[in-house]
């Protein structure tokens, strides 16, 4: 196949797939899909840098 | 009943405020998922699967090739038999009483005997043989056209391996020499272009016809079944190799694995008005009561806006 | 945030003009501290709300991406290392525009960011999503190998099935590329653009439960339309 690039991983095989009742899901979709709830679930839990004093406006410090 | 009093929400915001810089977060988010990309891109490259031509189909199942080839001429294949957009030959699916296939017309015009066999042929010089069946074929009448061709295909269904060269002797007509000398001209490679909308002359960007070729045997189907991209396999989300697909299209997909969809002519028609009421509903969320309110119920936001809650609850209790 | 006056007062508008009313309900709409914030509501503190911001940076790579293997034609990839690896950036920017898009989705969703008169804002967000979808699909279809072939053998089936084959055909090559490389990106620049207009007109929706002071609203005398 003219062009192949080599490639540091070689998804050129043949996928697994995950198999429960009727779901077939091939391997890369469910890291996929799993990738996606972690990090939702991080960005939902991870602190976010909070609100110094300076950088209220002047109307709004106590 | 909506209450009378306006939502608070959709007054301007008038409480505390932090800096934010619009454009630095554009730039930055950019420059970090160029980065991401590319670190991807470099990792795992991409798919390349070669097309299937039809040279290739033609070498790889002679006895496949001759098979379809013959099921043009009787009318039985996919395309021969499919209705509109492509011919007048199949009921169409329906949702219900509505029959939008049928009602979409005949637009795109495929007469699959003549497309697919007899017009390549046609152009074949210096073959007195062939030149000899076709004249016979095309002046016989559509009947016996039919008994010629239907008779061909049953002996190859009958034949050992199914081998149209290890067929009985019958009364196959031109039937035979025509469908050979057809397998020859696509091993040869010269009906991959032929196919391609001869219509137009030099310039060709349309494949329906040789696509539609094609999938009317069971080869294409039988690489793609190896590659888990079949209708039953949740074939739309796959991609080819160990290569993540099209996760987002999984809804689209399920309806096809389970019952009454899998045994269902009309399947097609169904699961896309379906999908389409659930895109309409997704879009129409806000307006949808009880699906707009899930998020109320749902302890999510808290967590999403627990600094404010608890940064405003210390200042309205001090 | 007070919206400033207007430049010039609206009597002095030339009657009748278009661009008058179209500059006026311009200002007035998407004044210049509304559509370029250096502020923002102290509640958007959340690392959820970068996921719109990722996937306009994702749609940008798509784009920039996607116009380079245009430079050079949709058969460059097939026989060119450095298309390969055009191509292998075009498709991870989709995989991670989708990724992102779809985090967004649910963050939004979760949060009820219709409320306060942002319903077209889900929207035309929603409908982004959509033909995104299908921008994705005409993609794979012109990909001018094994997978376009069998993806456009299988989709026809659907298109078909419900009439809209006969006019979009998806064995056209042709027709599918310029939908992918010109109708559909316009389509989709259009509605991004219009829900970016969006967020920017009403600003990031306030937490369930706050009045537009900041206050905490107590849950017996909520008015949230539910």
């Amino acid at each position: 196949m003219a062009g192949l690039v080599a490639s540091v991983v070689n998804l050129d095989r043949p996928g697994h797939y995950l198999h429960w009742w009727v779901i077939q899901l091939s391997l890369a979709n469910f890291v996929v899909i799993v990738l996606m709830l972690v990090v939702f679930a991080l960005a939902l839990v991870v602190p976010f840098p909070k609100l110094h004093e300076r950088d209220r406006p002047k109307k709004e410090r106590p | 009943m909506r209450s009378t009093v306006r939502d608070p929400a959709a007054s301007p915001w008038r409480g505390p405020t932090r800096p934010y810089d619009l454009v630095k977060e554009l730039v930055i988010a950019v420059v970090v998922v160029s980065l991401l990309v590319l670190a991807l891109a470099a990792v795992f490259s991409s798919p390349d699967e070669p097309g299937v031509t039809i040279q290739r189909w033609a070498r790889a199942d002679p006895s496949d090739f001759i098979t379809t080839a013959t099921t043009e001429l009787d009318g039985t294949s996919i395309s021969a038999s499919y209705g509109p957009p492509y011919n007048h030959d199949g009921p169409g699916q329906k949702i219900g009483p509505l029959a939008l296939q049928k009602l979409a017309g005949v637009r795109i015009p495929i007469d699959p005997a003549h497309d697919f066999v007899i017009g390549p042929l046609q152009t074949v010089t210096g073959d007195r043989t062939l030149a000899g069946a076709l004249t016979r074929y095309t002046r016989a009448s559509a009947a016996q056209q039919q008994r010629w061709a239907s008779n061909y295909d049953q002996a190859i269904q009958n034949a050992p391996a199914q081998d149209p060269t290890q067929v009985r002797a019958g009364d196959y007509g031109p039937v035979p020499t025509m469908t050979a000398r057809l397998l020859q001209l696509a091993q040869s490679g010269a009906l991959d272009s032929q196919l391609v909308n001869p219509g137009s002359g030099f310039y060709q960007t349309d494949y329906t016809r040789p696509l539609l070729f094609l999938s009317d045997s069971g080869y294409l189907a039988n690489l793609a079944q190896a590659q888990h991209l079949s209708g039953e396999q949740w074939g739309m989300s796959n991609e080819t190799g160990s290569y993540p697909g099209q996760a987002w299209l999984w809804l689209y997909t399920f309806w096809y694995q389970i019952r009454p969809f899998t045994h269902s002519g009309n399947a097609d028609a169904l699961i896309w008005g379906i999908m389409l009421v659930l895109s309409l509903a997704l879009v129409l969320v806000p307006y949808i009561p009880g699906i707009r309110s899930i998020p109320k119920r749902v302890p999510l936001y808290r967590l999403i806006w627990r600094d404010y809650y608890r940064q405003t609850d210390n200042i309205e209790h001090n | 945030m007070t919206v400033p006056p207007p430049v010039r007062p609206a009597a002095d508008d030339v009657p009748g003009s278009w661009t008058a009313a179209l500059r006026r309900r311009a200002i007035d709409e998407l004044p210049p501290e509304r559509l370029l914030p250096d502020r923002q509501p102290a509640y958007v503190s959340s690392w959820v709300y970068l996921f719109g911001v990722l996937t306009l940076a994702a749609l940008v790579v798509v784009i920039a991406s996607g116009s380079i293997l245009a430079l050079k034609g949709p058969e460059w990839w097939h026989h060119s290392s450095l298309g390969h690896f055009m191509n292998s950036v075009h498709l991870w920017s989709v995989e991670l525009f989708f990724f992102f898009m779809v985090i967004h989705l649910w963050g939004q969703f979760f949060m009820a960011s219709w409320r306060g008169n942002r319903g077209l804002t889900w929207v035309t967000g929603a409908v982004a999503f959509l033909a995104s979808i299908g921008t994705a699909f005409t993609g794979y279809v012109i990909q001018s190998n094994f997978d376009s072939q069998w993806i456009a053998t299988q989709a026809k089936d659907g298109m078909n099935a419900v009439g809209i084959g006969a006019f979009w055909n998806v064995l056209d090559f042709g027709q599918m590329l310029l939908w992918h490389v010109l109708l559909l990106p316009i389509a989709i620049g259009i509605i991004v653009a219009l829900h970016l207009l969006m967020v920017r007109r009403h600003g990031v929706v306030a937490p369930i439960g706050v009045d537009a002071d900041g206050n905490l609203i107590d849950s017996g005398t909520t008015t949230d339309a539910s």
